[in-house]
């Protein structure tokens, strides 16, 4: 075992399962003697040989249609785009074709990719690489769409989304990718998609979020304790397809639910949770659901993103609200 | 000042728009039987397209992109391929595809709304069509990586349109390819229209073949109008692509003698006299004549298949509209290698609704 951060833990899964099936093939731009931009996929090149780790031409569509062609043939291409501002040229060919390729042919070919990119604000980038636009996919049919939000998640969510047969959107929080450390056991073990992990059970308020946003999202419920108010907080993890019957069983526990996601308000993944809350747990709410957001503007550049991400004081002040009716 | 690089664009063209077969000709000219069967594959494409126009004009199909005039570039290509080769196609390639498995039912199924038209035969390999135009050469280049890295003795062969060679896609395929020296064979299908925009409006490249050179590859231009010039340059390019991994871009010099879709009207924007005047070009016309003049063909031999590819084509109809709808669950049923439970209820409702249609 060994203490291990996020990105590292990225790597671990790539490793891992590189060496289990010889089918998987990583590419990208700098994904070879450069290691990645984020060094995600350090050392991989010299383990498994130029054939598997692949230093695409610098074109994002190119990426994403090569990696539908392989996986046509059998393969499992993990496609890494450098930041999830430059993954647009590649939405064509993952939303037209990768995610449709089984539908349209009844299951004759597939497509078992991942696409996977860092994403997220708060890492003092430039322009176009503090994105986090995952509504975009979750949107789409046909695609699955996950975000790790730990060194253990990141190692078994990959794992898992790589074994996975269908396309999956692999959206890793690069505010996170060195924060915190955690012991990984290299067992091989994926985790579940599809499913939210709940990191915090509460009976008061029930706290709903992903990615890099679960960092504030748990250092406020351990505030709220403080306070002596109880609160559930549950990692999404799979953004699409969501696991609604996790956070339906606790905004029915506790009867309060607000939202943390740091991707613009408007049509974010936030307004399908709370459509559903309204939909199936109306009578169990003692208070209007809240969401806790960016804003509907472009994230700013590096000097004021720290205000456009939502803050602790933001989503402790959402909870207050809600805490305020009987 | 100096040169430092010079390219060439050849151009291939065996037997000409008068029937006369050139002096230097490649061997698949002395094998009558193959020219035979060139011949007869062009007259099914011809009248199965014709029957397809005619279904849609009479509510029976959805929209269709006819073929007409193009018989020799899909004809050539579909055989010049091995039938371990992958074939990418775009959407107008069905005289390829019937060569690789495609019945003509499932033609008249895609086109009529009905995804099974993509099934193909179940071990096939080949790509379903691609309508987002120009997206597909990508796919070549993937499978074509997966070829090599399987080590297996194959190539891929994409096709796309003349306005396909505008788009991102096209060159980042060829790039790639030219890079990684994979078996990939990119065929533009130049029919001199891209719906009303002429090739001339497209880009100001003499030739598309040339786009090749600046991926650091072969391009050649071929007379898209003699079914040898393409079936010949199109089998040597996927030698060279099996056995070699160099890529290669063949421009298919054709005329579209129809509008672009049964939803077009090129009398818009098309000069009339045009499409007459490249109609003496056309490629059945051309190849029949040759092989009365080596007495290979007759009247009656005409007459014969005639009655032949009406007959095949008749069946396939009468099959196509015996083909009941899919259930109303088979929106769900290939979307994920396992539904996931959250989407059950939507396909549940489809399911009652399927019940209900019955009831």
């Amino acid at each position: 075992m060994a203490e291990i951060t996020l990105v590292e833990a990225i790597n671990l899964a790539l490793a891992h399962e590189m060496q289990a099936d010889p089918e998987v093939v990583v590419l990208g731009e700098d994904v070879g003697k450069d290691g990645g931009v984020f060094r995600a996929t350090v050392g991989l090149l010299e383990k498994f040989g130029k054939e598997r780790v692949l230093d695409t031409p610098l074109a994002e569509s190119m990426i994403g249609g090569l990696a539908v062609g392989m996986a046509a043939q059998g393969m499992k291409p993990v496609a890494e785009f450098q930041f999830m501002g430059f993954i647009y040229p590649a939405f064509d060919q993952i939303v037209n074709h990768a995610a449709r390729m089984r539908n349209r042919t009844r299951g004759r070919i597939t497509c078992p990719v991942v696409f996977r990119t860092p994403f997220g604000a708060g890492i003092h980038a430039p322009e176009h690489h503090s994105e986090s636009t995952e509504a975009f996919f979750a949107h789409t049919p046909g695609l699955r769409v996950v975000i790790p939000s730990s060194p253990a998640r990141a190692y078994g969510l990959l794992l898992a989304a790589i074994r996975d047969p269908d396309p999956v959107i692999f959206l890793e929080p690069s505010r996170l990718y060195r924060y915190a450390k955690q012991d990984v056991v290299d067992d091989g073990v994926a985790l579940p998609l599809d499913v939210c992990f709940t990191l915090r059970t509460g009976t008061d308020v029930t706290l709903v979020t992903w990615g890099a946003m679960v960092k504030e999202t748990m250092a406020v419920a351990e505030a709220l304790h403080e306070q002596g108010v109880s609160a559930e907080v549950i990692d999404v993890a799979t953004i699409k397809p969501l696991d609604f019957e996790t956070i339906l069983a606790s905004v029915e526990k506790t009867g309060r639910c607000v939202v943390i996601h740091e991707a613009p308000l408007s049509c974010g993944v936030g307004a399908e949770i709370i459509a559903q809350v309204a939909e199936k747990a109306l009578f169990a709410l003692k208070a209007p659901p809240e969401r806790v957001t960016g804003f509907d503007t472009i994230v700013p550049y590096a000097r004021l993103e720290k205000f456009y991400l939502p803050s602790e004081q933001r989503i402790l002040d959402a909870v207050h609200r809600v805490m305020e009716y009987a | 000042m100096k040169i430092i690089e010079r390219f060439e664009v050849p151009y291939y063209q065996y037997l000409n728009e008068d029937s006369v077969m050139a002096d230097e000709k490649p061997a698949l000219v002395d094998d009558v039987s193959a020219l035979i069967k060139l011949y007869e594959l062009m007259v099914l494409v011809r009248v199965m397209d014709a029957k397809a126009v005619a279904l849609q004009r009479t509510g029976k199909l959805g929209t269709y992109p006819s073929t007409r005039g193009q018989e020799a570039v899909f004809v050539g290509m579909g055989h010049a391929m091995a039938k371990s080769d992958v074939f990418i196609p775009y959407y107008r390639d069905i005289g390829a595809l019937i060569q690789r498995g495609m019945s003509l039912t499932q033609i008249l199924l895609y086109w009529g709304g009905d995804e099974r038209g993509n099934c193909f035969t179940p071990d096939c390999e080949d790509f379903p069509f691609s309508v987002p135009v120009g997206s597909q050469p990508l796919h070549a280049t993937g499978v074509a990586y997966a070829i090599k890295y399987h080590h297996q003795s194959r190539a891929v062969l994409a096709v796309c349109g003349d306005g396909a060679t505008s788009q991102g896609d096209f060159y980042e395929a060829m790039n790639v390819a030219g890079a990684w020296h994979l078996p990939v064979v990119f065929i533009v299908c130049n029919n001199q229209w891209a719906i009303s925009v002429p090739r001339g409006v497209q880009t100001a490249a003499q030739t598309l073949a040339q786009k090749a050179i600046a991926a650091g590859f072969v391009g050649e231009q071929v007379d898209g109008n003699d079914v040898i010039a393409v079936q010949h340059r199109t089998a040597e390019a996927l030698k060279q692509a099996r056995e070699k991994h160099e890529p290669r871009l063949l421009e298919m010099v054709c005329y579209r003698q129809h509008d672009h879709t049964t939803a077009d009207d090129a009398s818009r924007y098309e000069p009339k006299h045009l499409r007459e005047q490249e109609w003496r070009k056309e490629p059945v016309g051309r190849l029949r004549v040759y092989l009365e003049k080596i007495g290979a063909w007759s009247e009656a031999k005409e007459q014969a298949l005639l009655a032949a590819c009406a007959q095949q084509v008749d069946a396939a109809v009468a099959e196509y509209v015996s083909i009941t709808r899919q259930p109303l669950t088979a929106m769900f049923d290939s979307l994920y290698a396992t539904l996931p439970e959250i989407y059950q209820p939507q396909r549940e409702i489809l399911a009652n609704l399927e019940k209900a249609s019955h009831g």
